[in-house]
């Protein structure tokens, strides 16, 4: 299939940007959408251009470098990773659209690359238990219930992708805090500072310049890991339990 | 994260109150001596604990406060989205395909804009029925004469009508977020609480919407 790209050319931080239009010729219906970039690149490079940037590690779905905005929709027309997507959702003769999160929390590093160092920082204000380590301790010591280790699971595989909050028309960062604070509340190790890291985690995205949430639920349609809309609640409910009680 | 909570109270209190005040509007079905009784009442309501008009003063000043508070928070996030979204020019992101999103409602995406047509409705609405300083159709000494001759006249229907359905709309959105914003929503329960806000909000509208339709229909009055 032939298809035409419009793509976000932004040579470094302070560089204005412009979509700009390339021709691919002879992509196949299997390759990912990444492999189709490469396929681009590939041209550009042996033309002497300078090959369009973009984020990717793993390509199998479990890293969360690769989003780019797709026709308008983080990760584009299927509900996975970019990485993850292939060919074959998009038609010959299509335009296809290739931008970068636009977030003021994840600045333009270069073309469709962005800096998601805002969400390791809210990691780092509470995304974590504190315990000393030593030898693994028995895997049946603790007993949780199966419904909260699910729940812990689920949350817990949020890839720190930040399609999220590409997609929220506040460009929050709700969903990524609150699937991190439900993972470890469900958690016997994440009851010591549970109240104190919804607070601190909270604060820090408020920092990092995310907007608020209005609950309109774009993050959850488009995340590839399916973490859902109610973790936000669950955040809220965190939150307001904890500042009632002053235990920060 | 206080402004949402706070929005969130803000809210719950003018959906509590739009309800107390739909009830008194359906009152017009009594007829004149039932509706001007209860405008009279209300002026009375707490006598002798409160002064005259005591019990009413505190309503106004809960709600101005809840207006102003709500309105002051909702204006802060806003302002503070349009930071975080870090648009290029007028548009987030160039691409003409899929503006409107994966699944927001039109109810999510008006609340910001429809919550100024209903602050704007209700200063009118105010100036209209409350200080008596725009009387369409005739001033008149009874709550319910100046009811009556409002809503005999098309545009004032209409208007009217505009505005409730702004209201309705920002209701539908606004009650399910609410009942998220205050932690109360779990995967199990979403379902349920958006039915929930489909039908305050539409309960709200219709009752409403039916005295001043029942009066230019002639049906009242
Ligand atoms: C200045 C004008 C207004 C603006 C800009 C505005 C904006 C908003 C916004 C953005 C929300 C959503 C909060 C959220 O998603 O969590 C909201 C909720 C709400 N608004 Fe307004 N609003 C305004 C005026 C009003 C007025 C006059 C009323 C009452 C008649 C009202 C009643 C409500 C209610 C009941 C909620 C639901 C509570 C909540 O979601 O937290 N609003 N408003
Ligand atoms: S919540 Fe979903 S969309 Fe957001 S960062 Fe995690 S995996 Fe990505
Ligand atoms: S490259 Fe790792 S998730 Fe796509």
């Amino acid at each position: 299939m032939n298809i035409t790209l419009r793509v976000w050319r932004q040579k470094g931080k302070d560089d204005e940007g412009r979509m700009v239009s390339y021709q691919v010729e002879d992509v196949s219906q299997d390759m990912s959408f990444l492999e189709m970039l490469d396929v681009l690149n590939e041209k550009l490079t042996v033309a002497g251009e300078d090959p369009i940037a973009f984020d990717h590690d793993c390509r199998e779905g479990i890293c969360g470098a690769c989003g780019v905005v797709i026709n308008g929709i983080a990760h584009g027309p299927e509900v996975t990773t970019t990485c993850q997507l292939h060919m074959r959702s998009f038609k010959d003769g299509d335009t296809i659209d290739v931008e970068p999160w636009r977030a003021k929390a994840f600045p333009v590093i270069k073309d469709l690359v962005v800096d998601r160092g805002s969400l390791d920082r809210i990691i780092q204000a509470g995304g974590y238990i504190s315990a000393p380590t030593g030898t693994a301790p028995d895997a049946h010591a603790v007993p949780v219930p199966k419904t909260d280790a699910d729940r812990a699971f689920d949350a817990a595989t949020c890839i720190g992708c930040g399609a999220c909050v590409a997609a929220c028309p506040n460009a929050s960062g709700m969903l990524f805090t609150a699937a991190k604070v439900t993972h470890l509340g469900m958690l016997p190790q994440g009851q010591p500072e549970r109240a104190a890291r919804v607070v601190k985690m909270v604060n820090q995205h408020d920092e990092e310049d995310f907007g608020g949430c209005t609950n309109i639920g774009e993050c959850a349609a488009v995340c590839p890991k399916g973490i859902p809309l109610d973790t936000i609640s669950q955040l809220n409910k965190d939150l307001l339990g904890s500042l009632a009680s002053g235990k920060m | 994260m206080a402004l949402k909570s706070a929005m969130a109270v803000t809210g719950v209190i003018l959906v509590l109150f739009l309800i107390a005040h739909m009830y008194g509007n359906l009152m017009v079905f009594g007829g004149q001596e039932v509706f001007d009784n209860y405008a009279h009442h209300l002026r009375e309501l707490g006598e002798p604990m409160l002064p005259h008009e005591g019990a009413l003063w505190i309503i106004r000043v809960v709600l101005l406060a809840s207006v102003l508070i709500h309105a002051y928070a909702a204006f802060t996030l806003w302002a503070r989205a349009r930071r975080a979204r870090a648009a290029t020019g007028v548009r987030r992101y160039q691409s003409t395909q899929n503006k409107k999103g994966v699944q927001r409602s039109y109810a999510s995406f008006t609340m910001r804009w429809g919550g100024v047509i209903v602050i704007l409705f209700v200063v009118y609405h105010l100036l209209h029925f409350t200080t008596n300083h725009i009387a369409p159709g005739g001033a008149s000494d009874s709550p319910y004469q100046r009811v009556v001759n409002g809503f005999e006249i098309w545009w004032v229907v209409l208007s009217y009508l505009i505005a409730m359905l702004a209201v309705g709309l920002h209701l539908r959105h606004g009650i399910w977020s609410a009942t998220q914003t205050l932690g109360q929503n779990k995967a199990g329960r979403q379902r349920g609480l958006n039915v929930i806000a489909t039908a305050i909000a539409a309960v709200i509208t219709v009752g409403f919407l039916v005295p001043p339709f029942s009066i230019f229909f002639g049906l009242v009055g």
